[in-house]
């Protein structure tokens, strides 16, 4: 074979030797010419201080302030530089008793003696302030800058969220967290985490063996600079909040009150309640304990949203809706009522009523016999497939599934469709009389606070809603999610939704036989619809929902308290106060007894008394 | 028996002692990056170290068996060899995990393995095996398409896992088709054409393109001797320049320098080409063409950087040619390895004593950084102890494959050479900053089974080979 080329060996093997004598000429002048790396290195060592960025405010819709921050300040060690220190005067300087400090530094030993560890966290400033002078005497030990969150007012804790570390499986899942970085929970502080978080900034220095800082490492040109969070608007109006926490103290349930407008939402309540500053910081872990604990009173719980309830009356304005748009019947059909219909059973009132009539009387047998219209319906060949025609419309209005609001945690609810009650009963084993407790809101239905507030702001509307949201904008007038500025039509004639408005308004404002007369407004139109909903537990849960002013609605309200009996007596003066303060912002003179009275009612201590009177 | 002594005795010994001393040395040395204090012991499973030993065991065991096969198996079975490491290529893309969004490794519980680690090996194998046939000349294009489709494809398979760095390594391979015959112009146009990239990132294109445009002239002017003509040329391309230019400055304003000298090179050239076939200068027109293409290729050069080069491909570039100093986040590799190991200084801070090393600032350590420990435990006398290892390596290699009798003997050592050679190039390049971060191994000093194996079974079936170097094979 012959090699032609054997030559080129030489230059191939010329290649190699320039190559490596580049390297080695590359290698000398960084090694042995150049002194700047040896300065780094040479017992030097770098410590990244992180910087902290100010985590983004929350302000509430008219720029008040309702999340800020406040400086915090952990006290970091790096066991392998700190050497021999008094550690008597170390603990008297912090505070701390001598053990802590040993079951401390053991703990920050054996997690490394390089990487630096949480000694002592959020420690306060004057404690800061003294430690740093002497912090010479403690080589390896520094102070790293935090924030904590601060709350203007004690409220608002299940919407705003808290703040706490972030652990494994939230590192492994977003590669920007680091162990000791803060992350949102629930409410605002999670929905918006990516906003609020802003980004970690660093400062190197140089550091001797001793940990003494001798420096800026590059002179400062590798450290980067924090950036702060975004601030977060919310839709809360923050003096409706506090108001109505105020007025739900010591009862249980909620409230929800929405703009109908742009489905913002302007207030969210859910009691018991707890205060925000309880589950910040160093306390936090504590405190947290003990109010899971608490199973009497659940503060954690926010029952505007994780609680499904069965809605009662509240519910009779959504099938007189859909009958009038499936045209079983018109706002001047009529119905008897004779203390009830069949088994179920009613109040007195005057008989027989009309639509408006019916609402204003809260008749359940009118709302029975609507309701066995709407799925006796010949147009459908089936009860199922009417039941289902039914339960599409309830979907239109978002039961069943969930809002879609920024709240982590939401239910859906539960509305059922024409399968459940197959399963029960079998195929055809079931007709409109086995299924009618849902004429009045009652039987398997599932709805929550949060829900019933949208279905009010939906017929405030007169046909569509938004989706509930909790924020407004985000930073500088930043737009949010198109998700909440699309609008939700239902398919039913705006026509209708003004009978049954009507109705609404007869309910509040109608005279005798209204049953939310409580709620009246001087010069504002409410309009209304109280509901009881019964309970097997205990006493039913007074519901009311109401929107106003009934033309140019500006704010529609669910409220929910539970164990208190019909809805007139407890949740309509709450909802009607509510409106009131919002629409006034102060409470008109012959109004403030219903503001007493609910300020002072106390129905969780008289649960136990209940049970002890025999 | 006969067989086994033989193979005792005729392997190259020097070339195996240079393989172990550099086995145990990078084993010293990952013990050293990634030492523990927590687990001293240099054998301790848990520990990287630990399970590099267990790596070594099962490598130098392998080596034993590839010298046990005879060398006719590796020229017979080369193609069996590269197809069947062609389809775990193709497998791994659809069956491997996905680590660090690319899937380069197939998991077998605790043991991984990465296909394009033994590709190597594979195709030198199968190159070999193309290039020994009879009357391959690599200055016709049908004989040079197919290697260079042998060199392309395991590379193509492996950019879309996506593994740049692997993929740069299968180039190395032209070096092999330089010394069976490739014409020098292609490498030499290859190794331009990187410089000219380079070239146009520093300098401002404008300067670049005018300086082209004269060294063009000047190199007609040496290939020819004819001054009128390259003169007339020059006219030519000037004046239709200074048209073009004007009438972009007060006309048009919107061409910018590019266009217009692209402009220009183009219509001039029209003009010029003419002339050029009248005068029967054909080396002008030859350099015409190159200059043409040059220009194109520096217009494309920005383009390429900025829209196809993904962006930390990008950043990696602008900070080897200093454009950018990102030592937190890009840069940060480069930037904690030169200070490491320059602060190595002339005797290194002693074994165990790297304290950049010690305290976790270099990242992949213990893998593509492995020399930072080199530099910074034993300074500038150890680092260029390792490196003339490695050269003494290569040299003694390039003898070995000189001296085989076998044509598939000689390229598959030549296989092996370029591999070791861009490695060993491009890993310590990298961690002095001559050469943009590019994530590949150092043989065998750097941790990891795969590439371990792979470089072993690479050099020893040349070990091989090389103990029936008397032999014709075929």
């Amino acid at each position: 074979m012959k090699d032609r080329f054997a030559n080129r060996r030489i230059i191939i093997a010329i290649l190699i030797i320039v190559a490596t004598l580049a390297l080695l000429i590359k290698l000398f002048i960084i090694q042995v010419v150049k002194d700047t790396y040896r300065l780094s290195a040479d017992n030097n060592v770098l410590r990244y201080v992180t910087q902290y960025p100010a985590r983004g405010l929350i302000y509430d819709r008219n720029g008040k302030h309702i999340v800020l921050n406040q400086a915090a300040y952990d006290l970091m060690v790096v066991p392998g530089q700190t050497g021999e220190i008094d550690t008597a005067q170390f603990c008297l300087d912090l505070g701390i008793t001598k053990d802590v400090f040993r079951d401390r530094f053991m703990a920050a030993r054996s997690y490394s003696r390089r990487v630096p560890s949480v000694f002592l966290k959020q420690i306060s400033a004057e404690t800061y302030a003294r430690f740093q002078e002497k912090m010479f005497l403690y080589p390896g030990f520094y102070v790293q800058p935090r924030t904590l969150r601060k709350y203007s007012r004690p409220v608002a804790a299940h919407v705003l969220g808290y703040v706490s570390e972030v652990d494994e499986a939230q590192i492994r899942n977003d590669s920007y967290y680091k162990q000791g970085d803060y992350i949102g929970k629930l409410g605002i502080e999670q929905a918006y985490e990516k906003q609020l978080r802003g980004t970690r900034g660093v400062n190197i220095y140089m550091v001797d063996v001793y940990g003494r800082i001798k420096g800026s490492y590059a002179d400062g040109n590798m450290d980067t600079l924090a950036v702060q969070g975004t601030d977060i608007t919310s839709s809360l109006d923050l003096d409706l909040q506090e108001y109505g926490e105020n007025l739900m103290k010591n009862k249980t349930g909620s409230i929800v009150a929405i703009e109908p407008g742009t489905g913002e939402i302007l207030a969210l309540v859910s009691s018991p309640t707890f205060d925000p500053e309880l589950l910040v910081g160093r306390v936090r872990s504590e405190n947290y304990e003990k109010l899971s604990a608490d199973t009497a009173n659940k503060p954690l719980f926010n029952r505007a949203f994780m609680a499904s309830y069965p809605p009662g009356s509240t519910f009779k304005p959504i099938n007189g809706l859909i009958a009038l748009q499936e045209n079983v019947i018109t706002p001047s059909t009529q119905f008897g009522c004779d203390n009830g219909y069949l088994f179920v059973s009613c109040h007195s009132h005057s008989s027989p009523l009309d639509l408006k009539g019916a609402i204003m009387n809260s008749c359940n047998s009118y709302f029975c016999q609507t309701y066995r219209r709407i799925l006796e319906n010949n147009k459908y060949s089936s009860v199922s497939e009417a039941f289902d025609k039914w339960r599409s419309y309830l979907d239109e209005f978002g039961f069943g599934r969930t809002t879609g609001s920024e709240f982590v945690n939401e239910l859906a609810g539960f509305v059922p469709g024409s399968s459940y009650f197959d399963r029960y009963h079998g195929k055809n084993g079931w007709r409109a009389l086995t299924v009618i407790s849902m004429a009045i809101g009652q039987g398997e239905i599932g709805t929550t606070p949060l829900q019933m507030a949208n279905m009010t702001a939906a017929i405030a509307n007169r046909g569509f809603w938004y989706v509930p949201h909790i924020v407004r904008s985000i930073g500088d007038g930043g737009e949010i999610d198109t998700l909440y500025t699309t609008r939700h039509r239902i398919n039913i004639d705006p026509v209708y939704f003004e009978a049954v408005i009507g109705g609404m308004e007869a309910a509040v404002n109608g005279g005798a036989g209204a049953t939310a007369r409580i709620a009246a407004l001087d010069s504002i139109i409410v309009c209304g619809k109280t509901g009881t909903a019964q309970n097997p537990h205990g006493e039913d849960h007074s519901v009311f929902i109401a929107f106003a002013p009934k033309d140019d609605p500006k704010i529609a309200i669910a409220v929910y308290v539970e164990n208190a009996g019909f809805g007139a007596t407890y949740a309509a003066p709450v909802a009607s106060l509510m409106i009131e303060k919002y629409l006034r912002g102060k409470i008109s003179a012959n109004n403030l007894w219903k503001e007493q009275r609910m300020l002072n009612l106390n129905l969780i201590d008289s649960i136990p008394d209940n049970e002890t009177e025999h | 028996m006969k067989r086994s002594i033989n193979i005792w005795n005729r392997i190259d010994k020097v070339t195996v002692l240079l393989f172990l001393l550099m086995l145990v040395m990078g084993w010293f040395n990952i013990y050293a990056a990634v030492y523990n204090e927590e687990h001293k012991e240099i054998f301790d499973l848990s520990q990287r170290y630990g399970k590099q030993f267990l790596w070594i065991i099962a490598t130098l065991i392998l080596s034993v068996f590839i010298l046990i096969i005879d060398s006719r198996f590796y020229l017979f079975f080369s193609w069996v060899v590269y197809g069947i490491i062609i389809l775990l290529l193709m497998l791994v893309l659809v069956f491997g995990t996905e680590v660090n969004g690319a899937k380069s490794w197939f998991e077998f519980g605790p043991v991984s393995l990465q296909p394009s680690e033994f590709a190597k090996f594979a195709t030198a194998l199968a190159l070999a095996g193309y290039l020994s046939r009879k009357n391959i000349d690599l200055t016709r294009l049908k004989d040079f398409l197919p290697a260079f489709g042998i060199i392309l494809l395991p590379a193509f398979l492996t950019a879309l896992q996506p593994d740049m760095g692997s993929t740069i390594v299968f180039f190395a391979f032209f070096l092999v088709l330089f010394r069976e015959g490739m014409s020098p112009f292609i490498f030499v146009s290859g190794l331009l054409a990187i410089l000219l990239f380079f070239l146009t990132l520093l300098i401002d294109n404008l300067y670049l393109q005018l300086v082209m445009i004269l060294a063009a002239f000047v190199l007609a002017y040496f290939t020819t001797r004819r001054w009128k003509l390259c003169l007339t040329g020059f006219s030519i391309i000037a004046l239709t320049g200074g048209l073009i230019f004007m009438l972009d400055r007060f006309l048009l304003k919107s061409m910018g320098n590019d266009l217009v000298i692209l402009i220009t090179i183009i219509l001039s050239g029209l003009v010029f080409a003419y002339y050029i076939y009248l005068k029967k200068a054909m080396e002008i027109l030859i350099i015409y063409f190159f200059l043409l293409g040059g220009i194109i290729y520096i217009n494309s050069v920005d383009y390429t950087f900025n829209n196809i080069l993904k962006p930390h491909q990008k950043e990696r570039v602008e900070i080897m040619l200093g454009f950018k100093s990102d030592p937190h986040g890009t840069g940060y590799n480069l930037n904690q390895s030169l200070i490491s190991i320059g602060s190595g200084g002339f005797s290194g801070k002693g074994y165990l004593q790297g304290t950049q090393t010690k305290f976790k600032f270099v990242p992949s350590q213990s893998t593509d950084f492995i020399f930072c420990t080199v530099g910074e435990e034993w300074g500038f006398l150890g680092a260029s102890v390792v490196i003339g290892i490695y050269l003494f390596f290569l040299l003694r290699l390039l003898r070995l494959a000189e001296r085989q009798r076998a044509v598939f003997s000689r390229i598959y050592g030549y296989g092996v050479i370029s591999i070791f050679f861009i490695h060993f190039f491009i890993n310590i390049g990298m961690t002095i900053g001559l050469v943009p971060v590019i994530g590949i191994p150092l043989p065998f000093f750097s941790y990891g089974g795969s590439s371990l194996w792979g470089f072993t079974i690479l050099l020893f079936i040349f070990l091989r080979l090389d103990v029936s170097r008397t032999e014709y094979l075929v």
